[in-house]
């Protein structure tokens, strides 16, 4: 350990104040704080200060994300060859889909920390741990047969225009990962949607083809899958976002570690299963429906994308609600307007990533009326006091 | 009847090195300093120079925007040097005490049969008027102000902190006195604060009101226990006094002299004998600590709120305690990997310490981490007992909105409330110099 400290020091010594490559201490800074916690010191306020640090809370979010990623490049390989009807072991299924969906994290996060490394040399701040986060989110919520120059273009938007052009890590107002899906699904809409981008080679492969359950459900079609293989997730759809079971790992790694607001989830799935409810009970107030409004409210909460955003992208904490009453206000809304979206505008079958971009604008709102209970409460005890002394 | 100030929100840090209850005479410090910028936003108007003699009582200075507001002489003596600054502002006066200690003579006075200003005016002319904090803002007290109600906290949560109970131990008398001189300072009531669980006389003490307070720290912070009982309103002012303080202005009261006995408990992991000395205010640090400690931080105060001080420098003129803990100027290698060096405390579940709550911790100066932008929302709520939007309160005070911050509640607190909050952020944020920042601009403005 001592050997590469003093390699790492030697290494930062033209980059020091100063010298040749000040400029560039940030990106320097980045790698000795990923080997390193600083020898940094407390300078002002409270002389002592807690483990916890933005690294940990963010590579928290990433350890969480692992059982979705793990199974979601099995069931790439798992969609492609039962359909092929190839013979198929674990390992074959996870290889065809990890030989898919790595280059696609290599780019996301080859792209994206380097835009966030340009941004902090230019800005003249650290590196944020943010983009660990979004850089892998961004994969895993994309079709496996997006072309890899697409991702990077959605990176580049998400972070320029999602992130850096608000003021980077901190202040931007949307989701940055789902800015980068939103600018796909818009942009390359081909690629995003149908029936032939969701199982790997589906549009190369005659004998493949792969419709969501939701896309099924639009066209009007019955569904082949039993809420079972919902909730374990083998079924076509974005990569990691098909296995509720393993989101659920997930979720409750970052809920009882608190990296995550757990009133944002339980919100989010009481508003989608209120939603689902009321729309299951269409047909008994004399209103016909159609097949997404007449599919079972539990297995809404099963299919799609919506248990994966609302667990991982809904608590991205600079874009939800920050007030506590916020946080729930914020997750109802998400689940409200998510299953709405899904039923009833058979354009957008996957609701969950409209309904939280849409959630994410009005989060300052929601935040401001409650602190605004606050403000008045202090006005109103004013009032109160100087009529008693008056 | 009693009142109950219950706080559930809060973090109860144990560490190692707590104060055994042991009190022992320090030595006489060979010099003694008044430090100015120990008064925040004071700007002394000297009286007297360098080479003058003294008594302990003697006027040495008056705030240059009040001349009520008076600081004196803790030690008769001579005045050594008065040590200036940048554009000459005074740093100390330093004093060489003399052997055998001379005291001014104040009239004596009962504050109970006293009339109510001239009970002020006493406590003014004496120096007194020194230990009288106001709220908001955290300035010393204004002689021209009334406050609505007057607040004393005998307990104090912070992490090792001195226990003002055992330090009032042989002061009750004239600690009663000054709760009966401060009865006399506001047409309100005297609040006094105590530990829900204590079995001591503090309890006994009449004309003020007992608060009996229960719950992590921050309950014992008077700004928690002011907001849960009598909360400030924009213009309202509320005095705050620290407890062995309320002795002092006793002492005087009964005996004519003032006598500026200090209580220090010297705490921490770093340190050799955690015990109590007994001093005088402005002490030097190598009064009480007789070998210098090596890569040692020291802290006059508590390890949350305390200023450091250098070894060859003095003790500041509020706070009861010495906390020394080794500075952490060390690299750890992947620190930040989750449930790693579990010996470090986090209130955060992401190291394993929760599952440790009754370890005593070790602590030292480390950042454990570095400074980044605010992303985790409701970790500083967890620690903020009142009824306040913290985050949105140090946005608005970063931002320098002076409207925000008063509809938010900066009239309520102060640095200290903020202290749990630069301990326990993901972000690392200075909260509690922030908060400063923000209550010097509403001085400035609003005043």
């Amino acid at each position: 350990m001592n050997w590469i400290r003093q390699k790492l020091d030697q290494a930062k010594e033209p980059f020091q104040p100063g010298n040749k490559f000040e400029k560039f201490a940030p990106a320097i800074n980045a790698l000795d704080t990923f080997l390193f916690v600083p020898n940094h010191t407390t300078k002002k306020g409270a002389h002592i200060r807690d483990a916890v640090d933005l690294k940990r809370t963010m590579i928290m979010v990433v350890l969480a994300l692992v059982p979705a990623l793990i199974f979601g490049m099995w069931n790439t390989g798992y969609q492609h060859f039962s359909q092929t009807g190839e013979e198929f072991g674990f390992m074959e299924a996870f290889i065809h889909g990890a030989w898919k969906i790595v280059p696609m994290i290599a780019v996301s996060y080859g792209v994206g920390l380097a835009l966030e490394f340009a941004f902090a040399v230019m800005r003249g701040h650290e590196v944020n741990e943010g983009y660990l986060v979004t850089g892998l989110l961004i994969p895993m919520i994309m079709p496996v047969d997006i072309p890899l120059w697409m991702v990077a273009l959605s990176v580049i938007f998400a972070v320029l225009i999602g992130k850096e052009a608000f003021g980077g890590t901190g202040m931007d107002i949307l989701n940055p990962a789902l800015t980068a899906r939103a600018f796909a699904f818009f942009a390359y809409p081909t690629y995003m949607s149908g029936n032939e981008v969701w199982v790997s080679e589906a549009a190369t492969l005659d004998s493949v083809s792969g419709e969501t359950i939701l896309g099924t459900l639009a066209a009007g079609n019955d569904v082949a899958y039993n809420s079972a293989y919902m909730f374990t997730g083998m079924i076509p759809g974005s990569i990691s976002e098909t296995s509720t079971l393993c989101i659920l790992v997930g979720a409750l790694l970052i809920v009882l570690t608190k990296v995550a607001d757990w009133r944002i989830i339980v919100g989010g799935v009481l508003g989608a299963a209120a939603m689902g409810l009321l729309l299951n009970a269409l047909p008994a107030m004399g209103v016909e429906g159609n097949a997404l409004t007449n599919f079972a409210w539990y297995n809404h909460l099963i299919v799609g994308g919506f248990a994966f955003g609302i667990v991982f992208m809904a608590t991205d904490p600079v874009s939800a609600a920050q007030t506590m009453k916020g946080k729930w206000i914020y997750g109802i809304l998400i689940g409200l307007t998510a299953i709405l979206i899904r039923t009833l505008n058979p354009a957008y079958p996957e609701g969950i990533m409209l309904s939280i971009l849409l959630m994410n604008v009005f989060a300052p709102t929601i935040d401001h009326y409650v602190v605004e209970s606050n403000v008045k409460m202090r006005k109103k005890r004013m009032q109160t006091q100087t009529v008693k002394t008056a | 009847m009693s009142i109950y100030v219950k706080v559930k929100r809060g973090l109860k840090l144990n560490l190692k090195g707590e104060a055994e209850e042991i009190l022992v005479d320090a030595p006489i410090s060979k010099t003694i300093a008044i430090q100015p910028p120990n008064f925040h936003s004071i700007v002394p108007k000297m009286v007297v120079k360098e080479g003058a003699k003294l008594k302990a009582g003697d006027e040495l200075f008056f705030s240059k925007y009040s001349d009520q507001t008076r600081f004196v002489s803790p030690v008769s003596g001579t005045i050594n040097e008065i040590v200036r600054g940048d554009k000459r502002r005074i740093l100390q006066i330093v004093i060489s005490p003399d052997s055998e200690q001379v005291f001014k003579e104040h009239p004596k006075m009962d504050p109970l049969k006293a009339e109510a200003e001239k009970v002020k005016e006493h406590v003014f002319a004496s120096g007194l008027g020194a230990f009288l904090m106001q709220r908001p803002y955290d300035i010393i007290a204004n002689a021209e102000d009334t406050p609505k109600s007057i607040f004393v906290s005998a307990v104090d949560t912070a992490p090792l902190s001195a226990s003002q109970e055992f330090i009032l131990k042989d002061k009750m008398n004239f600690f009663q006195t000054g709760i009966n001189v401060l009865t006399k300072l506001t047409p309100g009531k005297v609040y006094l604060g105590v530990d829900k669980a204590s079995t001591g006389k503090i309890k006994d003490i009449q004309n003020a009101e007992i608060i009996n307070v229960k719950g992590p720290h921050p309950a014992g912070n008077v700004g928690v226990q002011i907001h849960h009982i009598d909360p400030i309103n924009q213009g309202e002012r509320v005095w705050t006094v620290r407890p062995e303080d309320v002795a002092i202005i006793g002492e005087l009261f009964e005996t004519g002299k003032f006598n500026a006995e200090r209580t220090i408990a010297v705490v921490g992991n770093a340190a050799k004998e955690t015990k109590y000395y007994k001093t005088k205010i402005g002490s030097e640090v190598q009064s009480i600590l007789s070998e210098k400690p090596v890569n040692t931080r020291i802290i006059s105060g508590n390890v949350l709120t305390g200023q450091q001080v250098q070894y060859d420098k003095y003790i500041n003129y509020l706070g009861n305690e010495l906390s020394l803990i080794p500075e952490g100027n060390q690299y750890r290698m992947f620190g930040w990997l989750p449930f790693t060096y579990n010996n470090i405390h986090s209130m955060s579940k992401t190291s394993l310490s929760w599952l440790f709550p009754n370890r005593k911790y070790e602590v030292n100066t480390n950042l454990n981490g570095e400074e980044r932008a605010l992303v985790v929302t409701g970790e500083m709520e967890e620690v903020m007992p009142m009824n306040i939007y913290p985050m949105q309160l140090i946005k608005a005070c970063m931002a320098g909105d002076i409207e925000k911050m008063e509809s938010l509640g900066i009239y309520e607190v102060i640095p200290e409330d903020f202290a749990l909050i630069d301990y326990t952020n993901t972000s690392k944020i200075e909260a509690q110099d922030i908060v400063r920042q923000g209550l010097d601009l509403m001085i400035t403005e609003v005043g």
